[in-house]
């Protein structure tokens, strides 16, 4: 019996010729992330269990990105950050992002592939549900407690069990109409929101593999939100010319064999796909847009790891060049890079900055902000009853601020149509 | 390993096991804690409390200690939040292991990592087939759960490298014992 790629590099990672699913193995952790919500109590952590003598395992190894409650007047937002520098300074950690400095980067996922630190058959660990956004890039990637990151810092091992792999095919080539965000939303409808708890999902097939690194992070961000632990892709030749234009560093490429064992195999025809929406208040509560269509909004947001990369800016801009915003609409760009290439990547010849801006949309310094509500003064935040319809990951009650908020998720083209509309309205109505 | 099953559904999630408002007691101190205890399972729909027959309540009273100390569960325990007063709660009102067909990964890792409770995975569904109240037997040699009152006898998935953290309660003192740290 062949292997998956996910055991492959957890076998890898753990010295061993072979794994098998359900099997609980120590790992050699490549790189460990965390940002400014978890790091301080990670540190606390660290520090009392391994005493005044603590020593970091392997500072190249640490990144920490402070990103989620950064443009705030919140004293104890701050104070987290304040935590992060001071250990910084004192451990002498290089890969610090600090905040008001030219090295802020933003959101951690996407500054994690954009720095370098996302290399093919590596393991990675995070204080972020979402660190498996990194699979994108044919690597092993998944969030963990305090308690384990602690642990990780001090020896730059942990244990994982083997997961069960899933495998999600999908077939010919994309339409204008459909963005990786509907392809997983079509997933998270079909499995639910713990269709694949303990397991890694690995995405296969023509439109997979046709999509830009930037889209299969969108595919493998939200892994998470079916319970599942990593999200996987292979790395192919847009992997290798992604990582090689951005570091200096050897990799290794696995791949699943033809006769690994799956869980489970799950496989669609792209031209099938309908533009899809998550109503309120799950990920996994799945409709045709055009069967929400018409709902009237308050607000439209792009942004985050999920949402909030140059692509899915390139996606919105289609539809609101040369178009009036009806409802308050935030462009929140993930990183600081993404807000310089919002200056420089054009649509028609027009810089997709410019275009955003005649159009009405209210452009955001780059962090987590409303994605996950933060504190009172966090831009974009839902209030009250504010219907939002959001590129973002989650739509659970309250997580965007408000708990009396309605929040729907859909893709960039399907939110930038609705935000030039005001109601809930299908991208096809546009093409 | 003997004890009295408490018997639930699938998809019992943190707030089941201990409702958000409860997490602000004091883990430390040995009193405040107790509290954890008291309020654990306090989640769980009455119908739902105590299979099949329901409205068996876990925590008696103003009691913080169960006579139940083994969680018989469905598939998808501990989903939801991260929240590691979870286990900690069943821990304090006195569960020892819980076996269920699935977990929640956090859950799972919170569970063993912090020595709390021991998250064993049943080989097939048991849940339809332990009543609450069962006297059961677990056998860590052969890796099974013996229904003492039903004679009956369920297979258990091996605990693989997890067994050792158990048994050191936690991966820290795990490490420490193994050398890893010191």
């Amino acid at each position: 019996m062949g292997m998956t790629i996910t055991e492959k590099i957890l076998a890898k990672a753990s010295g061993r010729n072979k794994v098998e699913p359900g099997e609980n193995i120590w790992l050699d952790v490549d790189v460990l992330m965390t940002h400014d919500v978890c790091g301080p109590p990670t540190i606390s952590i660290w520090k009392n269990e391994f005493g005044k003598d603590a020593k970091i395992w392997d500072k190249n190894k640490l990144v920490i990105f402070p990103d989620h409650y950064i443009f705030t007047s919140n004293k104890h937002a701050n104070r987290n950050v304040d935590i992060l520098r001071e250990f910084a300074k004192e451990y002498d950690i290089e890969n610090y992002y600090d905040v008001g400095s030219e090295r802020y980067k933003g959101v951690c996922h996407i500054a994690l592939a954009e720095e370098g630190y996302n290399l093919p058959g590596t393991v990675l660990f995070g204080t972020d549900s979402h660190t498996c956004t990194s699979g994108a890039f044919g690597m092993f990637a998944t969030g963990v407690g305090n308690t384990d990151a602690a642990f990780i810092l001090g020896t730059g091992k942990i244990w994982e069990k083997v997961p069960e792999s899933m495998k999600f095919t999908f077939n010919g080539r994309l339409p204008d109409y459909l963005t990786a965000k509907d392809l997983i939303l079509q997933i998270l409808g079909d499995i639910t929101t713990d269709g694949a708890t303990y397991r890694a999902m690995e995405f296969d097939g023509e439109a997979v593999f046709n999509l830009s690194m930037n889209e299969r992070m969108t595919l493998t961000n939200m892994a998470i939100e079916a319970g599942g632990m990593s999200g996987i892709i292979k790395a192919d030749e847009i992997t290798g010319k992604y990582v090689k234009e951005r570091i200096d560093k050897s990799f290794e490429i696995f791949e699943s064999d033809n006769d690994a064992k799956y869980h489970s195999t799950y496989e669609y025809n792209v031209s099938e796909i309908e533009p899809l929406i998550a109503k309120p208040h799950s990920p996994d509560n799945r409709d045709l847009v055009r069967n929400a269509a018409g709902t009237p909004l308050t607000k439209c947001y792009i942004g985050s790891c999920t949402g909030g990369k140059i692509t899915d800016f390139l996606f919105a801009a289609k539809f609101l060049f040369r178009n009036k915003v009806k409802v308050p609409t935030f462009v929140v760009p993930a990183s600081t890079q993404v807000a310089k290439q919002l200056e420089i990547e054009t649509y028609n010849g027009i810089p997709l900055k410019e275009i955003f801006e005649k159009s009405g949309c209210i452009i955001a310094r780059s962090s987590c902000a409303a994605c996950l509500g933060g504190p009172d003064d966090t831009i974009g935040r839902a209030v009250d009853k504010d219907v939002v319809i959001s590129t973002t990951n989650r739509n659970f009650p309250g997580r965007m601020g408000s708990k009396k908020s309605e929040v729907y998720l859909a893709s960039p083209l399907t939110v930038a149509a609705s935000a030039v509309s005001g109601v809930i309205t299908d991208p096809r109505d546009f093409i | 390993m003997k004890g009295k099953a408490y018997v639930l559904g699938n998809n019992i999630d943190t707030d089941q096991i201990i409702p958000a408002e409860h997490l602000v007691y004091s883990i430390d101190d040995e009193q405040e804690s107790k509290k954890y205890g008291h309020f654990a399972l306090s989640g769980v729909p009455m119908s739902q409390a105590g299979l099949p027959e329901g409205s068996t309540p876990f925590i008696e009273g103003d009691d913080w200690q169960s006579d139940f100390s083994i969680i018989i569960g469905g598939s998808n325990f501990g989903c939801g939040s991260s929240r590691e007063h979870a286990p900690f709660a069943l821990m304090k009102a006195g569960v020892v292991a819980i076996v269920a067909e699935s977990y929640a990964r956090i859950f799972y890792r919170n569970s063993v990592d912090g020595g709390f409770v021991i998250p064993y995975e049943s080989a097939d569904k048991i849940n339809d087939k332990i009543s609450t109240g069962d006297n059961l037997e677990l056998d860590l040699e052969f890796n099974v759960l013996r229904n003492l009152t039903r004679e009956e006898v369920y297979h258990l998935k091996p605990l693989g490298e997890a067994l050792p953290i158990i048994e050191a309660g936690g991966l820290f003192n795990y490490a420490r014992l193994s050398g890893m740290i010191s």
